[in-house]
């Protein structure tokens, strides 16, 4: 058991180094990464915004139902929304999230092409399949940094509009305590972790599309599979990124 | 030409390959046939390098895959051809992209040649208004020839073939097989053909292997295969009963 733990840890870094060898056509690369920036990118921005501006909205009306006392300013309610938003919500569950939409489609669509030997096929005509399907997924993801920029505005948005139309707070309560002790390195923080995360995002659903076995069944169970890793190691690389950026 | 010296290969306890040694030949069509499990498609992947043999050779025109760098297996690889079984085009392309896409990773041809070279090569396997089809919008039997279409469109000097008539009607079995033997002599191809399928044998057997427990068991041609007193390609070829009546129609000169 633990052997083969590691035996596919081994395994997936030396797909990581494999993906840089025999570099494809660059027209056809350019091609393939404005591609997977449309399936992976752009395709999401739907769930994305949706789910950010509902969830800023809970956390808003959470925050409002618990603070009762009187002495608390009623400004800390936008101030605990945006740093909720801006270092945990948006950077870390809207990658949990796409672990589950951009992971899945990444290893069924690796794992179909392996079933349906369409990885053979680029093999035998001596493209490396590493780099032709793995690495414009890698480079396209290099820009999802500016979804999570998104599902914060969006996010903030959302907790604005439930804290001034549910009758919770003032709009200038909200955005005095939006502003309220704003440090900029948290928005820095967010985006070096949606940078590594972006990075597991890509290479472990691939990794697991790509070293699949069997058939469709397999593909859907390696779908699982991966969502369930890449959770685990984004939650996993969140608590060290945390620790070592912010402690 | 390809030559193979005592190959083996094995997966854990499992002797696939048990030292096969034969030869292929320039603008013939060569079939390896065989039981389910007999090692056709290890022997197959073992020619086109997917799989690396534990021990022995397979040379092409002469050079062993050792003897080449990498720059040099990279361009054998652009002298081969293959047809898999499942066809394996790419599901994201329609016909003409997966057709145009061996020219565009690996020749300067202009967006106008490659157009002419894709009808051409379409013309030759005989598919009309497909072009903008996606793989999932055809048949079989189409599938099977935009597979070979992209395999010949870069003018390969080998050609692979894994099980290319399966899952086909014998009609459009029989225009797929004669296709690729047209192909093969029109072009001086070196043509490896894993199959099945009986009727091939007897339609463009030029060269025939017949594998039995991961060895080479047998050894002919579509001409000799009838007259074979080796009970294990009898048993095997003529296990059908409309073979078996051909056969003693043969041998009975009817």
């Amino acid at each position: 058991m633990l052997s083969s733990y590691i035996k596919s840890i081994g395994q997936y870094f030396i797909m990581i180094f494999d993906m840089f060898k025999r570099m494809t056509k660059l027209s056809e690369m350019r091609r393939l990464i404005m591609q997977e920036i449309d399936d992976l990118i752009v395709n999401s921005m739907g769930i994305v915004i949706f789910i950010s501006f509902f969830i800023g909205a809970v956390i808003t009306i959470q925050t409002a139902l618990n603070l009762s006392n009187p002495f608390i300013p009623k400004s800390l309610i936008g101030y605990a929304a945006r740093q909720s938003i801006i270092l945990e919500f948006a950077p870390t569950f809207i990658s949990v999230i796409m672990a589950g939409k951009v992971g899945s489609f990444i290893t069924s669509s690796i794992g179909t092409m392996r079933v349906t030997e369409q990885i053979d096929a680029l093999e035998v005509m001596g493209i490396n399949s590493l780099n032709y399907l793995v690495l414009p997924k890698v480079i396209a993801l290099m820009v999802y940094p500016f979804v999570i920029a998104i599902s914060m505005f969006i996010g903030i948005i959302g907790a604005y509009l439930a804290a001034t139309y549910g009758g919770y707070l003032s709009g200038e309560q909200f955005l005095e305590g939006l502003q309220d002790e704003f440090v900029p390195f948290h928005v820095a923080y967010a985006f070096i972790k949606s940078f590594i995360f972006a990075f597991l995002l890509a290479t472990i659903p691939s990794f697991h599309g790509y070293y699949m076995k069997g058939g469709a069944l397999e593909v859907g169970q390696a779908s699982t599979t991966s969502f369930v890793w890449t959770s685990v190691v984004i939650i996993f690389s969140n608590y060290f990124i945390t620790q070592l950026l912010l402690s | 030409m390809i030559k193979v010296e005592n190959l083996h290969k094995s997966f854990g306890d499992l002797d696939v390959l048990k030292g096969i040694s034969t030869e292929f030949e320039k603008g013939k069509t060569n079939l390896i046939i065989g039981q389910s499990g007999s090692g056709k498609t290890v022997f197959l992947k073992c020619l086109l390098g997917l799989i690396n043999p534990d021990k022995g050779d397979v040379y092409f025109n002469g050079k062993t895959y050792n003897d080449f760098t990498v720059e040099q297996r990279r361009n054998l690889r652009k002298q081969m051809g293959m047809v898999f079984q499942g066809g394996a085009l790419f599901d994201s392309m329609t016909v003409e992209q997966n057709v145009t896409f061996p020219l565009k990773m690996f020749t300067k041809m202009s967006r106008s040649e490659m157009k002419n070279r894709v009808a051409e090569v379409l013309d030759r396997v005989n598919l009309v208004d497909t072009n903008d089809k996606f793989p999932s919008e055809i048949s079989g039997g189409m599938q099977k020839r935009v597979s070979i279409a992209r395999a010949i469109v870069n003018k390969p000097k080998f050609l692979f073939c894994d099980e290319p008539n399966s899952g086909l009607d014998p009609r459009t079995a029989t225009v797929i097989d004669n296709l690729i033997q047209e192909i093969t002599h029109e072009n001086q191809i070196t043509t490896v053909i894993n199959t099945h399928d009986m009727n091939s044998v007897f339609e463009i057997g030029e060269k025939i292997i017949y594998l039995e427990g991961g060895k080479k068991a047998w050894e002919g041609d579509k001409d000799i295969i009838y007259k074979t007193d080796n009970e294990k390609i009898a048993d095997f070829v003529y296990s059908s009963n409309l073979f078996q009546k051909v056969r003693v129609a043969q041998r009975e000169g009817l």
